[in-house]
């Protein structure tokens, strides 16, 4: 058994050294795509290992270097960190197997800069999730956007380019303009910058400040794309579909809202923000998000496009918890992280699934696919129930327990507001399942069948009920972040 | 009053005239009037050269402005002589030493740099 | 002590001036080089070795045992030594890279000469900030500025544009001389010395209006010659057209060694008149850095050409470090001293590493001709993306350091506006790095083989990224020797 330390390294440069060797194994593309799923499998146990022993109350810390005084680079793993840093590792074993299932079958161009760059966005995202202190999740932060970039603009074209400077201008722009003030705010007010249980800022800042800190961290960070910063999302959909399934349904988004998370738990503090009312009007911002979004994901006929909008709103529900602030939100949105990130990917697998396999990227070129792609679209329809949130899914206990916490925080409107939220998520994610079971097949359309690319959805969708049963190993994790 | 004039006369020369000698001219006749200015300082009513004479008790000049303004007054003529290596240079490129004509040439340069690229 | 680490002060001065005279009288290129590099490094390690001897003190130097305020004297505290540091450093890797550089760029008969002038820039700017005595910082300035003017002006071999270039840098650089002396004279009219700390007691006691005066001139003049805005206009021109290698060298060193004797002037000389030079602080310089930031900013990103684009982006950079004196306190002064370090191997990297582009291709380095050069000559260009990435402050790099330092000061003193300023203007860089680099990776590679790259020219380019890396990493000694920078000053005056 390795101890506590090695795994914790472990799980922070198995990913960074995958993507090392990627280029230096180019010279076979088998051994070059065979590095992608070891190193995930083994950033997955590190991950396990680290996840249960901060489950049983252990603490896992490690100091690479200090910068300045006061300054240093501190992995320290958190409860909220252990759970993400699980779903990043674990679902990047079945992403990396899609990836080379997809690239091949698309056979797409510049595959090594491609899994490079990816293998470097899931270390940032592993090093996000242990972060100690919010210098080292800002440091990630911004790598994670720069290592993403290649991946949008993946296929070079003029559409591409134009899609990766709205990426960059939003995430950058955001996170330079607002989230460096503002975790330097926090510096010069409370003099440290380390995820403290409890917070940090109570007694040190003055709490007529608190919503305007708020403001910036909230806005700061463009990855949790609360409107109206939300554009650079549906436009990172030009990538190829592996990038979407893994880094914009689960390791950038999640990062985004899981630092909004950190900050309120560990920053703010969840006494002082009910004290200051800061995040109140973060609440009603995430709640029209969470609508607006679902409306508009009616509107799309590109798979991808309804499926990027669909993440925005479900984003909003992580926001809106952590926004509320009381103990049940705040559960249940940290469940949601994982609840989301293996509906989601499912969803984006399927959505890849189909393109590769029959070339076709619209809802309404679907019709009558589903019998002759009978796996895929019953692992799309799984993914989809999860999040609308029907049992016996992962997703109904993360939003119960969200509308559970709206109702501690007094507000039986946000209740109202997931409902019919449910409703649209009905209407716009089994729209494809119906037309591709219920309408004739067009018979024109020849299908192939990539095993890589159809097993990853099928086992996902199998996570997604699984964790419906298995939530108990989670729970732990998440009450220890609300009562430490 | 003669530095305040002699400052300005240069300085509008510097800034007005697109001669490049003259602009020369301009930039020595700036210096001199800050040459007149530290001499001018160093100046004591009623002084004589400052050789010290123990037998007599003179009121002496200030020696040291005079020291600065031999030092500045090389480094003017070193500044002069740059200038006008670099007129001598500019007339060979160019042709000319006016400088508006030097700027019309340039721009020549510039559409020529973009057209090559198209 | 013994006589060589006493006379450090002097030798880092005078080595270079000694040597440039015998190198112009060489005749083969070779030697001429090995000459200057030996003088370089030489004068590297004086200037290390006399940082470390006085560490956390300040050394007075009587040159030619003359005691001050009657005699010259070389000054080390905090402050000179961080700048003898930077010049040292700087010039050391501007020195190894220009070899190549100038063999290609500059008339084979005129490569001695191009050497000697290059030294005394070098040895003119490390006068300059060893120097305490005011008149005497004028001579080493026009040392300094003459050399550096004849440099630009060796790039008429390429672009005969860099003649006028020159012309304009010498004339403009000539009146800023020149009102800094106007200055220092009326501040000797009234005090009678010319010892900068000996002016510090003495002027406080002064009448005040040919002291505010001097100060004003004072204070003009060295703003022209850091390229403060609006007096800039010699910059961009003089840094674009010259040959390549000495962009590189006055990029990295040359206004820094302006703003620090302005720095100089504000906090030592007139530290004990805070009145008045708080009044130029707020009215002058915190507008007219802003003012910069914007102005070098927007004019970048509109540009084309590479060189000018990165001068432009200078005239930017060098308003955040005017705005962090123009504050004026020990933690804004400070992040301006960091910033001043990390630019200078931020802008001198980005500088060689456009000038090694420059010269690989043949032609002027601008967007177009930069298509593709991301695999082409993917080193070279790895390199500038790192630099580039320290120049927009991203995490990891050294700029980054100098950003969270200013940031934290203004805020601290509860300058909200124009902390949002400053990150309004540093956001906007990234536009013009990112046209940069999207022209360079994302479109194809034009047609033919893969560039031979030259180490010569890619090895110092990358001993500047890394140091960027490093010390974006490892920021503690930049910083201390910063804060030591800040309090020399401050506590000079007070």
């Amino acid at each position: 058994m390795m101890s506590i330390d090695t795994a914790l390294k472990l799980g922070i440069l198995a990913p960074l050294i995958t993507a090392i060797l990627v280029p230096v194994l180019s010279v076979r593309a088998n051994w070059r795509d065979a590095a992608g799923p070891i190193g995930a499998v083994i950033t997955f146990i590190a991950a396990l290992h680290v996840a249960g022993h901060v489950r049983d109350g252990g603490t896992a810390i490690w100091t690479l270097i200090e910068i300045s005084p006061g300054l240093s680079l501190t992995f320290k793993v958190t409860p909220l960190g252990a759970m993400f840093g699980l779903v990043a590792s674990g679902l990047w074993i079945l992403a990396a197997l899609y990836t080379t299932g997809y690239m091949r079958g698309n056979h797409e161009k510049h595959q090594t800069r491609f899994a490079a760059c990816y293998a470097i966005a899931v270390h940032a995202a592993m090093a996000i999730a242990w972060s100690g202190n919010l210098l080292v999740l800002f440091i990630f932060y911004e790598i994670l956007t720069f290592s993403t970039y290649p991946l949008v603009t993946h296929k070079e074209s003029r559409e591409a380019i134009k899609a990766g400077r709205i990426y960059m201008s939003i995430l950058v722009g955001t996170s330079l303009m607002l989230l460096l003030p503002a975790i330097i705010w926090v510096w010069i007010t409370a003099g440290t910058l380390d995820f403290t249980d409890g917070g940090i800022l109570a007694g040190t800042l003055d709490p007529s400040y608190a919503p305007w800190l708020m403001v910036l961290f909230a806005y700061g960070v463009g990855k949790a794309a609360l409107m109206p910063i939300h554009r650079w999302l549906p436009n990172a959909m030009v990538a190829p579909t592996p990038v979407s399934a893994l880094l914009h349904a689960v390791a950038v988004v999640k990062a985004g809202v899981f630092t909004v998370l950190m900050v309120i738990v560990y920053i703010f503090g969840l006494d002082f923000l009910a004290a200051t009312g800061a995040s109140t009007w973060l609440v009603w911002v995430a709640a029209f998000t969470i609508l607006a979004s679902s409306i508009i994901a009616m509107t799309k006929d590109d798979i991808k496009a309804r499926l990027a909008y669909s993440t925005i709103s479900q984003l909003s529900y992580i926001v809106l918890g952590a926004a509320l602030a009381t103990a049940a939100a705040i559960e249940g949105a940290a469940l949601h992280i994982v609840m989301h990130a293996s509906a989601k990917i499912t969803l984006f697998f399927c959505a890849g699934a189909i393109y590769v396999n029959a070339h076709l990227n619209k809802v309404s070129q679907i019709d009558g696919l589903g019998p002759r792609m009978p796996l895929v679209f019953i692992a799309y329809f799984l993914g989809a129930l999860s999040i609308i949130g029907v049992p016996p899914l992962g997703g109904s206990w993360s939003k119960f327990l969200l509308m559970a916490g709206a109702v501690d925080a007094g507000l039986p409107i946000i209740v109202a507001v997931l409902a019919v939220s449910s409703l649209l998520n009905v209407y716009y994610l089994l729209e494809p399942v119906f037309r591709a079971f219920f309408r004739p097949t067009n018979t024109e359309i020849k299908v192939d069948r990539h095993l890589l690319t159809i097993l990853p959805p099928v086992i996902t969708a199998g996570i997604s009920i699984a964790l419906f049963f298995a939530v108990d190993l989670l729970t732990p994790l998440t009450s220890m972040m609300v009562m430490p | 009053m003669i530095v305040v004039i002699l400052m300005m006369v240069g300085l509008y020369m510097v800034m007005s005239r697109f001669n490049l000698v003259k602009k020369l001219i301009g930039l020595t006749i700036f210096q001199t009037s800050l040459f007149l200015l530290y001499i001018s300082l160093g100046r004591i009513d009623e002084g004589t050269a400052p050789i010290i004479d123990a037998s007599k008790d003179y009121a002496y000049s200030n020696p040291l402005p005079h020291v600065l303004i031999l030092t500045a007054i090389v480094v003017g003529v070193a500044t002069t002589a740059l200038g006008l290596a670099l007129v001598l240079r500019i007339n060979d490129a160019f042709g000319t030493i006016e400088e508006d004509e030097v700027l019309l040439e340039k721009r020549r340069d510039y559409s020529q740099h973009k057209g090559g690229e198209g | 002590m013994s006589i060589i680490t006493y006379n450090l002060p002097a030798l880092v001065v005078a080595l270079p001036l000694l040597m440039a005279a015998v190198i112009a009288l060489i005749p083969s290129r070779r030697v001429a080089w090995v000459l200057t590099l030996m003088t370089v490094i030489s004068v590297t390690f004086a200037a290390y070795g006399n940082a470390l001897m006085t560490i956390g003190a300040s050394v007075s130097y009587e040159l030619g045992g003359w005691p001050p305020p009657w005699g010259i004297e070389f000054i080390t505290d905090g402050a000179s030594r961080v700048m003898a540091i930077i010049i040292a450093s700087l010039s050391l890797v501007s020195t190894l890279y220009a070899k190549p550089l100038i063999e290609k760029e500059i008339h084979l008969d005129d490569i001695p000469r191009t050497y000697a002038a290059w030294l005394l820039t070098i040895g003119g700017m490390m006068g300059l900030v060893m120097t305490a005595d005011a008149f005497n910082l004028f001579v080493f300035l026009e040392i300094s500025s003459l050399s550096a003017v004849t440099l630009v002006a060796m790039g008429a071999g390429v672009d005969r544009r860099a003649l006028m270039a020159a012309f304009n840098y010498l004339i403009i650089g000539a009146i800023g001389a020149t009102f800094y002396v106007i200055g220092v004279g009326f501040c000797y009219a009234v005090t009678g010395t010319l010892n900068m700390a000996d002016l510090a007691t003495r002027l406080p006691e002064a009448t005040s209006a040919p002291v505010v005066v001097g100060l004003a001139f004072m204070a003009t003049g060295m703003m022209v010659k850091a390229a403060a805005f609006p007096v800039h206009m010699w910059l961009p021109a003089a840094y674009s057209y010259a040959p390549s290698a000495v962009s590189s060298l006055l990029s990295a060193v040359a206004t820094k060694a302006a703003i620090y004797v302005l720095a100089r002037i504000l906090f030592t000389v007139f530290g004990g008149l805070e009145d008045v030079t708080g009044l130029i602080m707020t009215w002058v310089l915190i507008p007219l850095s802003i003012l910069a930031m914007f102005a070098g900013t927007i004019l970048a990103i509109f540009e084309h050409d590479l060189k000018k684009m990165l001068a432009q982006s200078s005239i930017a950079q060098i308003g955040y470090i005017t705005l962090a004196l123009g504050i004026g306190t020990t933690a804004t002064v400070t992040a301006g001293f960091i910033h001043m370090v990390n630019h200078a191997m931020i802008k001198g990297g980005l500088f060689m590493a456009v000038g090694a582009l420059a010269v690989t291709l043949g032609r002027r380095a601008n967007l177009a001709s930069i298509t593709g050069l991301g695999r082409a000559m993917p080193i070279t260009t790895s390199a500038l993306l790192v630099c580039g990435f320290s120049l927009i402050g991203l995490p990891l790099t050294a700029g980054f350091i100098s950003k969270i330092y200013l940031i934290s000061a203004l805020l601290d003193e509860g300058q909200g506006v124009i902390t949002a300023l400053v990150l309004l203007s540093s956001a906007l860089s990234v536009v013009y790095l990112w046209k940069m680099i999207e022209v360079m990776w994302m479109r194809p590679a034009p047609e033919g083989t893969k560039i031979q790259e030259n180490p010569w020219m890619y090895g110092p380019v990358w001993v500047l990224a890394v140091a960027n890396i490093i010390f974006g990493v490892y920021a503690t000694p930049v910083v201390a020797l910063a804060r030591d920078a800040a309090m020399a000053l401050m506590g000079g005056g007070a």
